[in-house]
């Protein structure tokens, strides 16, 4: 399966790095970035693909936004189907 | 990838504007229980409910974790126990106490069908049941009961309009002590849906699977967010734009109500698009009409306003899933509803208004709290007003009053989480005791011929 994270919050130095480490060590593969910078805050989103995960998806998504608490970042790890189903025909 | 723009907004649904999955209900048919005896009966039902229901709540809270939606309750509904109890005979509150020993062992947060189906008269236990209900709802927690008085093809029956006035007022006497919570599990219902998700007034019909699972959604804060966000449109842009909106939400039902169906390996039933608002601000069907451009709910024009929504919301919602029922339409539950509350403590909205209201949303007149000296005919004058409107208009319509003993107009009575507070409002007190104790049936309109 495949996932979307989606990190807001204020921009910071090592945030990319931070989540790709969590993914790297869960085994999981990271397929598309984008991030941007509006007004000062940090907008990044990763498409991820869990099908190698070395953890199930619940505990990924724990992992994921462990990190997000710690550094005072909105952190949210959703199935990609949710986007599918909601934005394509 | 799907683009940026798509993603951010399906986040902001959930995190700002309160976009959940109200509830995942799972119907279980118990007619296969009936043993003939009450106690058997009693022991089937808890081994056949605790066996299908084993990983609802599990499960529920995996997808809600996996997709990173919330799911508010999961629920079941069961075959109308009248039913049951027509067979197995016995004391009716040993049926309630084994479906409430049910709830606490699987984590459901209620079971609805403590009901029976009265529109065209009484049948063997279903006399009973409805005399236990008070007890039922004051001794029981997790139990909803609802009983339908009239139907479109049935008419409406005069003599469980009656009784049903006085159950009402009896069920919040008994829960006096309790915040009169008894009468807010329960619906007196014309037309009730048999696929219906949503409590008070789930059950599981007989004409459905032996068990079945139906998805109610949510999202009245999305709603009223993406009209402010067209603030001079024309009222077509507006309908359009809550179409679009329902279309979206009502994928996303869809999309959990299949997962839930796949790892529960329990048939998909239905998906109902209805827009149920929680005291949350944020959360409010007032406010979307207020969006539209009222001052306040309850001003001239709210009909219209939520004959509209009511209508784009099925219009949207009708093509997002592949299979559509239960009530389906916009909520108007006053205490649940932080725009109703303040629309009700102010004085804008009226227990008439809110009648009118309920000829064009999905349900009728709910959790409206009224005086406690209340006489039971006046409720039961509610009662047939209300089921008259549904008789007539073949739509489902439903009363859910709660007698504040003890409290006047402008009190106010507290219920706490999602059933909310509000303000007791004024009713009419002139009686309509004559007409409510002649009794009988009225009989079904023109509108049932249709063959």
């Amino acid at each position: 399966m495949r996932a979307i994270i989606t990190v807001v919050g204020k921009d910071m130095v090592g945030i990319l790095a931070k989540v790709s480490t969590v993914c790297a060590e869960n085994g999981v593969n990271v397929i598309e970035v984008s991030q941007s910078i509006l007004q000062d805050m940090f907008c990044m989103i990763m498409l991820v693909d869990l099908e190698k995960s070395t953890v199930p998806f619940t505990d990924f998504s724990d992992n994921v936004t462990a990190i997000g608490n710690k550094m005072a970042l909105s952190i949210h790890v959703m199935h990609e189907d949710i986007f599918n189903s909601m934005h394509r025909i | 990838m799907i683009n940026t723009h798509d993603i951010l907004e399906t986040i902001n649904m959930i995190q700002d504007e309160n976009l959940d999955i109200r509830t995942i209900t799972m119907g279980i048919s118990l007619l296969d229980c009936c043993t003939g005896d009450a106690k058997s009966t009693c022991i089937k039902i808890y081994e056949k409910m605790t066996r299908k229901a084993e990983k609802l709540v599990k499960t529920g809270e995996d997808i809600e974790k996996e997709y990173g939606i919330p799911i508010i309750n999961k629920r079941i509904s069961v075959t109308p126990i009248s039913m049951v109890l027509a067979s197995g005979k016995g004391n009716p509150v040993l049926y309630a106490k084994t479906l409430e020993k049910v709830a606490q062992t699987v984590g459901v947060n209620f079971i609805g069908g403590y009901s029976a189906l009265v529109q065209k008269g009484f049948a063997a236990g279903d006399e009973a049941l409805i005399r236990s209900i008070p007890e039922v709802l004051d001794v029981t927690d997790h139990i909803c009961s609802s009983v339908n008085i009239g139907s479109t093809k049935a008419g409406i029956n005069m003599d469980a309009v009656k009784l049903m006035g006085q159950i009402i007022k009896e069920s919040a006497e008994v829960t006096a002590n309790k915040g009169c919570i008894g009468p807010a599990k329960l619906v007196v219902f014309c037309n009730a849906p048999e696929d219906n998700p949503f409590m008070a007034g789930a059950f599981h019909g007989v004409g459905e699977p032996d068990c079945v699972i139906n998805v109610g959604v949510s999202g009245p804060g999305v709603v009223r967010s993406a009209i402010s966000k067209i603030p001079n449109a024309n009222i077509t842009e507006v309908a359009d734009m809550v179409k679009r909106t329902a279309f979206k939400i009502t994928r996303m039902g869809q999309l959990v109500a299949c997962e839930a169906s796949k790892r529960l390996n329990v048939p998909f039933g239905i998906v109902d698009l209805s827009l149920a608002p929680t005291p949350a601000v944020g959360d409010s069907v007032a406010y979307i009409l207020e969006e539209m451009g009222l001052e306040q709910c309850g001003a001239h024009g709210t009909t219209a306003c939520l004959a509209l929504l009511n209508d784009a919301v099925k219009k949207g919602g009708v093509m997002a899933s592949s299979h559509v029922g239960g009530l389906s339409g916009a909520f108007i539950p006053v205490s649940e509803d932080a725009g109703m509350i303040a629309a009700a403590t102010s004085g804008a909205l009226t227990i008439e208004k809110l009648e009118a209201m309920t000829c064009v949303c999905s349900v009728g007149l709910d959790m409206i709290i009224v005086p406690g000296d209340t006489t039971a005919e006046i409720l039961s004058g509610i009662i047939a007003d209300e089921a008259a409107i549904g008789m007539v208009n073949s739509k489902t319509t439903a009363v859910r009053l709660i007698p504040a003993i003890g409290k006047n107009i402008g009190d106010t009575l507290n219920f706490g989480g999602l059933l909310g507070y509000g303000p007791v409002m004024k009713l009419n007190t002139a009686s309509p005791a004559k007409f409510i104790n002649r009794g009988g049936r009225i009989p079904a309109p023109l509108q049932s011929l249709k063959n």
